[in-house]
C-alpha cells in the first residue's frame, strides 16, 4: 500500500479506537497520538519529497498508485501529490493536532465529539492525496456532513439555524459537482476518472463552459466566493472552536485547491475565457468581506467576514492564471488557514472564559490575560499583513502577480482589491483597540485567568507555522514552483 | 416437454415448498409447536436464500411463458434478503398480545406475495405477468389489513384493494390493445410487431406502463401510497415499501428493454417528466410530514424517481445501476423502518417530534437511524451515496444532463428532511423522551445486518461488479 493512504488510515483507526475507548483520559491520548503520528507523517512526506524532487523526478505526481475499485465505472482509488497537496497535508495535520488540544475541555459527549472530528479529518486528507475526480468527490462529501452534527450539538448561538444552513449550501455545491464531474469525464472520454488521464483528453469546448461554470461554483461556494458565501459567517460562528478551526482553517481551502486542481487544471479553455466573470465576483467578495468585518461587533463574525474576504482572494488569485499570482495563492491557504486557525482558537479561549463575544462588552483585557492577548495582536499583524508574517508574503505576491497581467481590467481589478489591505487594518485595529486595550470594562473579568498549557502548545505551534512562512518563504515557493508551473503550463497550451 | 423445465423455476419451486410446509404446519400445530412458528419460518426462508442465491443460468420453458435470466435470480435474491430482514424484524411486533395468533397468516401470505412477484418477474407472457401481479396485490391488500381492530389498517386495506383492482384494470385495458393490434402476448415475438407508427399501439403501452406506475406509486399516481403506508402496520409497510416496490421496478425496466424497445423515444419522454414530477412534488410534501410512515411514504415515492435514472438511458450500466440501488435500498430503508417499528411496538411512539433527544436514551437505535437516513440520503462513505452517484451517472452518460441537475438539486431537498430527523434525535432535547428499549435478539440481528449492508455494501465494489456482469442493455 501506498504510503499517503496511511494519511486517511489514521483517522479511521482513530475512530475504532475512540468506539472501544470509555474514560477521557482514553479518548485523549487515542487523539493526541492520532494527530501526533499524523504530524509526523507529513514532515516525512515533505522531506521524502523534496529529496525525490532534488534527485530530478519530473512527473506532475510524485508518489501515485492505483488500485481498481468500481470497474464498471473505470473508477480508480489512486492517490499521488504535488508540492500544492503536500503543503494543503501539512497544514491540515497541524490544524487537526492544534484543534485537539483547543477542544481539551470539550463537554458535553466528548468521545461523540472526536468522533465526528476524525470522520471530518479522513474527508479532508483524503480530498488533497486523491487524483481520482470520483474519490476526490466522495472525500469532499465526506468532510462536508459531520459539520452538521458538529455544530448542531456542541455549538453555540443559533446554532440549528446555522448547522442546517451551511449544510444545505455546501451540499447544494457539491450537487453541481456531482454534474460537473460526470460531466467532465463523459465527455473527455479519457479511460478513467483520474485527473492525470483526463487532463490529456480534450474536452470540447462548448461542454468545457458548462462544466466549468458547475466545478467552479461547486468548489467556490466552498471557498466562499461572492455571491454565495452567506453559510460562512453564520456556519463559523456557531460552530465549537476546533470546528470553526479546521473549517476555516481546512475545508475552505478544499475550494480553492478544488478549483485550482479541477475546474482549471481540467478545462484551462474555458477557465481562460470566463475568468473575467468570476474575477469579478471574486473582485467584489475582497472588497465587501473586508467591509462587512468593519460593522460587525461579534468577534468570531469579524474572523468569518474576514475569512470572506481572504478565501475570496484566493480564489481571486487562482483566477489570474499566472505563476506569480497562484503561487500567492496557495501561499495565502497555507497563510490564511494557520491565521484563521489562530483567531478561531483565541476567539474560542477568550469566549471560554468571558462568555461574550461581543466587542462592546469587553475591554482592557491584554493586561488580566497578557498571552492570549499578545497572541491575538500577533494574529491580528498578520491579517493586515505585517511584514514577517504569513500575511504580507502571500498579499504581495497576489497582488505582484496579478498586476502582471497588462490588461486594462485586470489591472482595474487588483487596484480595487488592494483596498482590502487597508480595510483590513481598520477592524483589525479597531477589534483590538476595542477589547484587548482601554480600561477594563467588566469588573468581573479581572478574576479571568490566563491560557493552560494546552491552549498555549496550540496557540505556539500555530504562531510558529505563521512566522515560518512570513520568515522563509522562498523555500516553500520554490518547492511550489514545478507543481503551479505544470497547472500554468495547462492554460498556456 | 420434459421435466428439465422445471429446473429453470427453482426458486420458485423452492419457495412454495417453504410456503406449503409453513401453510401445513400452521394449520396443525397446536399452540404449544406454534412458539416454534416464528423461528422455524425464519430458518427455512434462510435456507431457501442461500439454495437459490447462486444465479443459474438462461431459459425458457413452457414455450416461452416462463423465461429466466441471471439477473432475475439476482433480483430474486435481493428481494429474498429483503423478506427476511423483515421477518426478523417481524419478532417484535407479534410478542405484543393482540398479534399473538395471527403470525401464520402473516409469513404465509408475505411469501405467496413474494412468490407472485417472483413470477411477475419472471413472465414470458402478458398472462402470466397480469396473474403474478395480481398474487402479489391480493394477499398484500390482507396483509395491510392484518391489524383488524385499527380502523386505519382497515381503511388503509380497503384503499390499496381498490387502487389496486383499478391499475390492474387500467392495465389489462392496455394489453387488451396490444393484443388486438399485434395478434400475440408472448414476450419474445412482440418486439417486431410493436411499432410507434401506431397510435393504437402507443396508447395501449401508455395504459399499461401506468398500471405500473401505479404499483411503483410514482406521481401522480401516488395518492394512495400515505395513507397506506401510515394505516398499515409498520412491518407490512416495510415490506411493501422495499419489496414490492424493487420488484415492480425491476419488472418495469425488463419489460421496457425487452418488449417495447421500438416505443423508446415515447416511454424516454414519459420517464422524463415522470421522474421530474415524482422527486420534486413526493419531496415537498415529505418536508411537511410529522407522522414517521407517512414521512417515509413520501421519501420512498421520490427514491422511486431516483430508481428510474437508470431505466431511461436504456444501457446495461442502467440495469447494473438500478438493481445496485434497489439492493442498497433495501438496506438503508429497511434500518429505517426496523427502528421505526421496534420504537412503534414497545412504546407507540410514531411522531418525529416525539424522537426529540433520543439519543440520550437510545444511542444505539438513534444511530443506526442516522445510518439509514444518511445512506437515503446519498452521503458518503455510506452505501446509499455510491448507488445514488452510479444511478446519476447511467442517466449521465447518455446525456441527460438537464434531468441530473434536477435530480441533484432535489437530494438537497431530501437531505433537508432526513437532517430534519437526525437533528431530532440527537441534537434537540425533549422533557420525557423514548425511555431506553430493550429490543430482543431477532431485530437486533435485522438491524445489525442492516447497519453492516449500510457501511459495506459501498465501499467494496465486489457487490455492484458481480450484478454489473449479469446486467443486459436493449
Amino acid at each position: 500500500m501506498n504510503f499517503l493512504s496511511i494519511f486517511v488510515l489514521i483517522p479511521v483507526l482513530m475512530i475504532l479506537a475512540l468506539f472501544l475507548s470509555k474514560k477521557r483520559n482514553q479518548i485523549l491520548g487515542v487523539m493526541v497520538t492520532g494527530s501526533t503520528l499524523l504530524i509526523g507523517l507529513s514532515i516525512y512526506l515533505v522531506i521524502k519529497y523534496i529529496i525525490t524532487r532534488a534527485g530530478g523526478a519530473t512527473d506532475p505526481m510524485l508518489f501515485t498508485s492505483t488500485i481498481t475499485w468500481y470497474e464498471p465505472l473505470n473508477i480508480h482509488y489512486s492517490v499521488g501529490v504535488d508540492a500544492v497537496s503536500v503543503a494543503m497535508l501539512c497544514l491540515s495535520s497541524i490544524i487537526v493536532f492544534t484543534g485537539t488540544f483547543v477542544s481539551w475541555k470539550i463537554e458535553p459527549l466528548t468521545k461523540e465529539f472526536f468522533l465526528w472530528y476524525c470522520l471530518l479529518a479522513i474527508g479532508v486528507f483524503g480530498f488533497f492525496i486523491s487524483t481520482d475526480i470520483f474519490t476526490m468527490f466522495m472525500f469532499y462529501e465526506t468532510a462536508l456532513i459531520p459539520m452538521f452534527l458538529l455544530i448542531g450539538i456542541w455549538g453555540s448561538g443559533r446554532k440549528e439555524y446555522s448547522a442546517m444552513k451551511l449544510t444545505l449550501m455546501l451540499m447544494g455545491a457539491s450537487a453541481l459537482l456531482l454534474v460537473g464531474i460526470l460531466g467532465i469525464y463523459f465527455s473527455s472520454g479519457a479511460t478513467s476518472m483520474n485527473i492525470l488521464d483526463i487532463k490529456n483528453a480534450n474536452i470540447p469546448l462548448n461542454q468545457q463552459y458548462l462544466f466549468f461554470i458547475l466545478t467552479f461554483v461547486g468548489f467556490g461556494v466552498l471557498g466562499a466566493m461572492f455571491p454565495f458565501h452567506t453559510w460562512s459567517p453564520d456556519g463559523h460562528a456557531s460552530a465549537p472552536t476546533a470546528v470553526s478551526m479546521l473549517h476555516a482553517g481546512v475545508l475552505m481551502k478544499l475550494g480553492g485547491y478544488g478549483c485550482f486542481r479541477v475546474a482549471i487544471y481540467l478545462m484551462p479553455e474555458a477557465a481562460e475565457q470566463l475568468a473575467p466573470f468570476f474575477l469579478i465576483l471574486t473582485g467584489i467578495g475582497v472588497v465587501y468581506g473586508a467591509f462587512t468585518a468593519c460593522v460587525q461587533t461579534d468577534l468570531k463574525y469579524i474572523n468569518a467576514y474576514s475569512s470572506v474576504s481572504h478565501c475570496n482572494l484566493v480564489l481571486f488569485a487562482i483566477l489570474m492564471l499566472n505563476q506569480t499570482a497562484m503561487t500567492g495563492a496557495v501561499l495565502q491557504m497555507l497563510s490564511h488557514g494557520l491565521m484563521t486557525a489562530l483567531f478561531f482558537a483565541l476567539i474560542g479561549m477568550i469566549y471560554g472564559r468571558t462568555h461574550t463575544r461581543l466587542i462592546t462588552e469587553m475591554g482592557g483585557l491584554i493586561k488580566i490575560m497578557p498571552f492570549l492577548g499578545v497572541c491575538f495582536v500577533i494574529a491580528g499583524l498578520a491579517s493586515l499583513g505585517l511584514p514577517g508574517l504569513s500575511g504580507f508574503v502571500s498579499e504581495m505576491t497576489i497582488f505582484v502577480g496579478a498586476f502582471e497581467n497588462t490588461d486594462a481590467f485586470r489591472r482595474t481589478l487588483t487596484i480595487i482589491s488592494t483596498a482590502s489591505i487597508v480595510i483590513t487594518a481598520v477592524y483589525i485595529l479597531r477589534m483590538v483597540g476595542k477589547f484587548l486595550l482601554g480600561p477594563l470594562q467588566n469588573q468581573e473579568h479581572a478574576k479571568l485567568d490566563d491560557a493552560h498549557w494546552f491552549e498555549r502548545l496550540a496557540v505556539i505551534i500555530l504562531i510558529a507555522g505563521i512566522v515560518y512562512i512570513g520568515s522563509f518563504p522562498t523555500d516553500l515557493a520554490d518547492m511550489l514552483n514545478n507543481s503551479i508551473g505544470n497547472v500554468v503550463a495547462q492554460v498556456m497550451r | 416437454m420434459d421435466f428439465s423445465d422445471f429446473l429453470y423455476m427453482r426458486s420458485e419451486l423452492s419457495l412454495l415448498i417453504v410456503v406449503i410446509f409453513l401453510l401445513l404446519y400452521d394449520i396443525i400445530a397446536g399452540k404449544k409447536s406454534m412458539v416454534y412458528f416464528q423461528p422455524i419460518a425464519i430458518v427455512l426462508f434462510a435456507i431457501h436464500t442461500i439454495v437459490t442465491i447462486i444465479p443459474y443460468g438462461t431459459g425458457e420453458a413452457f414455450g416461452g411463458m416462463y423465461q429466466n435470466y441471471p439477473m432475475m435470480t439476482v433480483v430474486k435474491s435481493i428481494l429474498n434478503i429483503a423478506t427476511f430482514i423483515v421477518f426478523l424484524q417481524a419478532k417484535n411486533w407479534f410478542d405484543t398480545d393482540k398479534f399473538k395468533n395471527e403470525r401464520g397468516e402473516f409469513y404465509f401470505l408475505t411469501l405467496i406475495t413474494l412468490l407472485g412477484m417472483y413470477f411477475m418477474i419472471s413472465s414470458g407472457n402478458f398472462l402470466l405477468f397480469y396473474i403474478g401481479l395480481e398474487m402479489a396485490s391480493i394477499p398484500m391488500a390482507t396483509l395491510i389489513a392484518l391489524d383488524k381492530k385499527n380502523l386505519k389498517s382497515a381503511e388503509a386495506g380497503i384503499k390499496y384493494i381498490l387502487s389496486a383492482a383499478f391499475s390492474s384494470g387500467i392495465m389489462l385495458f392496455g394489453i387488451s390493445y396490444i393484443y388486438g393490434t399485434s395478434g400475440t402476448l408472448y414476450f419474445n415475438d412482440l418486439p417486431q410487431l410493436i411499432h410507434n407508427t401506431d397510435p393504437l399501439q402507443i396508447m395501449g403501452f401508455v395504459f399499461f406502463i401506468v398500471g405500473l406506475f401505479f404499483k411503483i406509486s410514482l406521481v401522480p399516481f401516488h395518492l394512495w401510497t400515505a395513507d397506506v403506508y401510515e394505516g398499515a402496520p409498520t412491518n407490512v409497510t416495510s415490506y411493501l415499501s422495499v419489496v414490492s416496490k424493487g420488484s415492480a421496478s425491476f419488472v418495469l425496466m425488463t419489460l421496457l428493454y425487452k418488449v417495447f424497445v421500438n416505443l423508446i423515444v415515447e416511454w424516454q419522454t414519459i420517464l422524463f417528466w415522470i421522474i421530474i414530477i415524482s422527486i420534486t412534488l413526493a419531496n415537498l410534501f415529505a418536508i411537511r410530514q410529522k407522522n414517521m410512515k407517512r414521512f417515509l411514504a413520501f421519501s420512498s415515492i421520490s427514491q422511486a424517481g431516483y430508481i428510474l435514472l437508470g431505466i431511461i438511458g436504456g444501457t446495461a450500466y442502467g440495469m447494473t445501476t438500478l438493481v445496485y440501488y434497489i439492493f442498497v435500498y433495501v438496506f438503508s430503508n429497511l434500518a429505517a423502518f426496523g427502528v421505526i417499528s421496534t420504537i412503534e411496538n414497545k412504546s407507540g411512539k410514531l411522531n418525529i417530534d416525539e424522537y426529540k433527544g433520543l439519543y440520550s436514551t437510545n444511542p444505539i437505535l438513534s444511530f443506526v437511524m442516522m445510518l439509514a437516513m444518511f445512506s437515503l440520503g446519498g452521503i458518503p462513505p455510506f452505501a446509499g451515496f455510491f448507488s445514488k452517484f452510479f444511478i446519476f451517472s447511467a442517466a449521465a452518460q447518455q446525456g441527460f444532463y438537464l434531468l441530473v441537475i434536477i435530480a441533484v438539486l432535489n437530494t438537497i431537498i431530501s437531505l433537508y428532511y432526513y437532517l430534519l430527523v437526525i437533528k431530532a434525535m440527537f441534537i434537540e432535547h425533549n422533557e420525557k423522551p423514548i425511555p431506553a428499549i430493550k429490543s430482543d435478539t431477532y431485530s437486533n440481528v435485522g438491524l445489525v445486518i442492516c447497519s453492516a449492508g449500510i457501511l459495506l455494501v459501498g465501499i467494496f465494489s465486489f457487490f455492484m461488479e458481480s450484478i454489473n456482469q449479469y446486467s443486459f442493455g436493449i
